[in-house]
């Protein structure tokens, strides 16, 4: 067992009326990966602004090196080397991997000038620290999300770090990349480092933790070694209930396909894609990031223009695609980033629900019915369960689930025929992850057709009656019905990582650094 | 008292603004004296509030998108011109007063509304950013005018036209009347139409509008149109009250509009902001402006007093943003 680096006594910390962290005892020790799970708002961001001195905490004390604070200055954490990295990374996108590494280190030492040497001799140190060779002139905008993460970790590596927070770190991040990332955490582990690491999915926590420590409503609601606990407790001590996701199964009668790709086609994103789905359906569209899936499902929402193949909606071949001429068919698109793609951050619950659909409450002259907008969007708020305090409250206020819901919410206000849901789940937490599951289900079963795009398998195999896979802009697999019903849930997602694995050799570096 | 309260919280840039209102207009009459609400002073403002007023409009339409519109001004001087040209008789010579003022009227908003789709053209299908188009439409629509005119006065109107700006209804301005008209019917399409809505969603976030299936295109020509609009009428004023054309008229009402756009709570930004606010910042910077007029500051210090209260208010701005933001955080905490 490593050595103590951080101990929290009674840690409380409030905002306004809410207790936002109750008494919280916790102990940090080196040589070890400790993971924090809770869902969105459980306090385990407030807990790393405390000790890392961004927070004052109201009461409680922090002992650090054997030293006891009853609050610290962000100054004071990083010289005592706690060093967090969050969720954004905050890197600069237009320097490169080596300045980006080495510009905190180089900023605090006081230095006037700084050479190109020093930065360089800086972050290939911190890269062999990691045992990762990456390309150092790289810009950070150039670079995959998984060499940003690496970028990340040196920095902070470079600052002499003792203890690492890890705020959702591999959220964006592919299956094999996410691999590669826990390997370099364990290594990080076994030279010393105390490494806290935050995360929804349940496997990574279990691959990699010493220990786990689970925040429920600010409280910490168990500490446990990783062999006390199963994903099945380790949920249920998360939402205070065990989570079961059922399996769909289509029952809608009616065969008739609404959407028919056929030979489908779009310059270096993808090619010969054909598939066709009928009321009901939920069809998984599954493959890494840059398969294809995302630039197909905007080629389908009129926002991405094909240039072989047809689309025939209803038996009629589309031409001319615009996301108005898609909504006014009933097709519907949840795009993939939330925040800067779905959200009026600024305005009103109500006012997001009710965006898609202006025209259901718009009278003569455009007025507005401002009394059928708002009975709209409590229907339909009531209907996803979003937890707001009112419709009037800015949806930025709400947590990513329930933003997420209101996203899903709008489209569902225009009663869609076909609902094109990219990367539903990303980032939210399990509890409004088991209620979008089931909603998409309950949807598809009223014969509302889904074209559910992820890359997360477990989520494919438990919604989708039928799967195709994508690799590198090809249908490279189609899973049926009947295949999938007589295959396990386990037998189906080896088979599709199989897929997956194989048609992708992990990035290369090319000449030039970028990666491809 | 409660209820004043209770009514300033429920809206508190009105609010704010109103106090603002209040203590620029009583100080002024304390500094002034009694000749700053005199009924002639007071009649004066109406006259010239529907000239910047208009623009001001425009400039607050191309705010809530998130954009700028810095072509108002060169669009209603040279539409202004156009019309000029008409009503004098020297293009299209041999009218009826009548007919003259009639065409020379259509075809300045005509032009107006062209030089304000160009902008939302621009924008909105060749992707130029807003700053950039309407930069080198004014430019362009000031080049042309100076073509046209030789930075000659255009001068010879009929009286029926000239006369249209004194002319008072129920001892109210006929212009300001309209102006008021304009606003209500704009301040109605914002707060309370599908195309207002929009507006507001565009501003707050023209990716996430797209993505709701929102006609982006359409709206941004929409709303610049609109723009060219407001500027022709604004145009048309200014000839009739200056009873000449030239170019460079209106000219200090470019910054002007900028001014009474932010002060007015519209946020440059996009999607913030309401018509109820710039009212009162036209009123604020015409009764300011009035004063000016009274210790006879020349152009060049109102010039630099405008520029200087513009930086003024964006930096206050800035603070209570930040201000906000750390109320809202932690208000998110919670």
């Amino acid at each position: 067992m490593g050595q103590e680096l951080l101990t929290v006594k009674n840690l409380n910390k409030s905002f306004g009326g809410i207790h936002a962290l109750k008494d919280i005892n916790l102990t940090i020790r080196s040589n070890e990966i400790h993971c924090f799970a809770g869902i969105n708002g459980s306090g385990k961001s407030t807990f790393i602004k405390c000790v890392s001195g961004i927070y004052e905490p109201d009461q409680g004390e922090i002992i650090l090196n054997g030293r006891s604070y009853s609050r610290l200055s962000p100054q004071e954490a990083i010289e005592k080397g706690i060093q967090v990295i969050y969720q954004d990374l905050s890197l600069f996108s237009h320097l490169t991997i080596a300045e980006n590494i080495a510009i905190n280190k180089i900023m605090n030492s006081k230095k006037r000038l700084v050479s190109q040497k020093e930065i360089y001799s800086v972050a290939q140190t911190q890269l062999e620290k990691i045992g990762v060779e990456m390309d150092l002139n790289a810009t950070v905008q150039e670079s995959t999300m998984a060499n940003c993460q690496l970028t990340a970790i040196c920095r902070a590596l470079a600052m002499d770090a003792k203890l690492i927070f890890m705020d959702e770190p591999t959220t964006a991040l592919t299956g094999k990349e996410v691999k590669r990332l826990l390997t370099i955490v364990m290594d990080l582990k076994k030279k010393g480092y105390a490494i806290v690491f935050i995360s929804h999915k349940l496997d990574e926590i279990f691959d990699i933790a010493d220990k786990i420590s689970i925040f429920r409503d600010g409280e910490i609601v168990g500490d446990f070694e990783r062999s006390e606990l199963d994903k099945k407790k380790l949920s249920h001590y998360m939402t205070g209930r065990e989570v079961e996701y059922p399996r769909y199964v289509r029952t809608f009668q009616d065969n008739t396909p609404l959407l028919q790709v056929d030979r489908l086609g779009q310059k270096e994103n993808y090619q010969d894609i054909s598939f066709s789905v009928r009321p009901g359906d939920i069809l998984g569209l599954t493959g890494l990031l840059g398969s294809g899936r995302t630039e197909l499902g905007l080629t389908l929402f009129g926002l991405n223009p094909h240039n072989e193949g047809s689309i025939f909606f209803e038996g009629r071949e589309l031409r001319r695609l615009t996301p108005g001429l898609m909504k006014s068919l009933g097709i519907g698109l949840l795009p993939e980033d939330r925040a800067a793609q779905g959200l009026f951050a600024n305005r009103s619950v109500k006012q997001n629900l009710s965006s898609v659909v202006l025209e259901r409450f718009s009278r003569t002259a455009g007025l507005l019915d401002q009394k059928e907008e708002e009975r709209i969007a409590i229907e339909i708020s009531t209907d996803m369960n979003v937890k707001t305090s009112s419709v009037d409250a800015p949806v930025s206020t709400l947590s990513g689930g329930n933003q997420q819901k209101v996203v899903i919410g709008k489209w569902i206000a225009s009663k869609p025929k076909l609902f094109i849901m990219d990367a539903p789940t990303v980032g939210i937490d399990v509890g409004s992850k088991a209620e979008i599951y089931d909603k998409i289900q309950f949807y598809a079963s009223q014969g509302m057709a889904i074209l559910l795009i992820s890359d997360e398998i477990e989520e494919i195999v438990l919604n989708c009656n039928r799967i195709l896979v994508m690799a590198q802009g090809r249908q490279i697999a189609m899973i049926e019905e009947e295949e999938r019903l007589q295959a396990s849930q386990s037998e189906l997602e080896e088979k599709i990582m199989q897929l997956i694995s194989e048609e992708n050799p992990l990035p290369v570096q090319t000449q030039g650094g970028a990666v491809v | 008292m409660d209820r004043i309260k209770k009514w300033a919280a429920k809206d508190s840039t009105l609010s704010a603004l109103f106090v603002i209102f209040f203590v620029t207009a009583v100080s002024l009459r304390l500094v002034v004296g009694k000749t700053m609400y005199t009924p002639e002073r007071l009649m004066l403002m109406g006259f010239q509030i529907p000239e910047f007023g208009l623009i001001a409009l425009g400039m607050t339409f191309s705010f809530l998108l998130g954009g700028i519109d810095l072509s108002l001004v060169a669009n209603a001087n040279l539409s202004g011109i156009i019309g000029a040209y008409i009503l004098t008789g020297i293009w299209m010579p041999g009218l009826s007063p009548e007919m003259s003022i009639v065409c020379g009227i259509v075809s300045a908003l005509a032009a107006a509304v062209i030089c304000g789709s160009l902008n939302g053209i621009l924008i909105a299908k060749f992707s130029v950013p807003p700053m950039i188009a309407t930069l080198s439409t004014m430019t362009f629509y000031n080049g042309v005018a100076m073509a046209l005119t030789g930075g000659e006065s255009i001068i010879g109107f009929p009286k029926a036209f000239t006369r249209f700006s004194t002319a008072t209804l129920l001892g109210i301005p006929v212009l300001f009347v309209l102006f008021a008209i304009i606003t209500a019917a704009l301040g109605f399409l914002l707060s309370a139409t599908g195309v207002g809505r929009k507006v507001y969603l565009y501003g707050e976030n023209p990716v996430a509008s797209r993505f709701s299936a929102i006609h982006n295109e359409r709206l941004i020509i929409g709303i610049f149109t609109q723009n060219g609009f407001l500027a022709g009428l604004s145009g048309l004023a200014i000839v009739s009250r200056v009873t000449t054309a030239k170019v460079g008229y209106g000219d200090a009402y470019l910054v002007q509009a900028m001014l009474v756009a932010i002060i007015g709570g519209v946020s440059p930004s996009g999607g913030k902001g309401k018509i109820s606010g710039v009212i009162i910042a036209i009123i604020i910077i015409q009764v300011l402006s009035s004063a000016f007029t009274i210790w006879q500051l020349s152009p060049y210090n109102r010039k630099l007093i405008w520029g200087f209260v513009l930086i003024f208010v964006i930096f206050m701005n800035h603070i209570i943003g930040l201000y906000g933001q750390r109320k809202e955080k932690t208000l998110k905490e919670k």
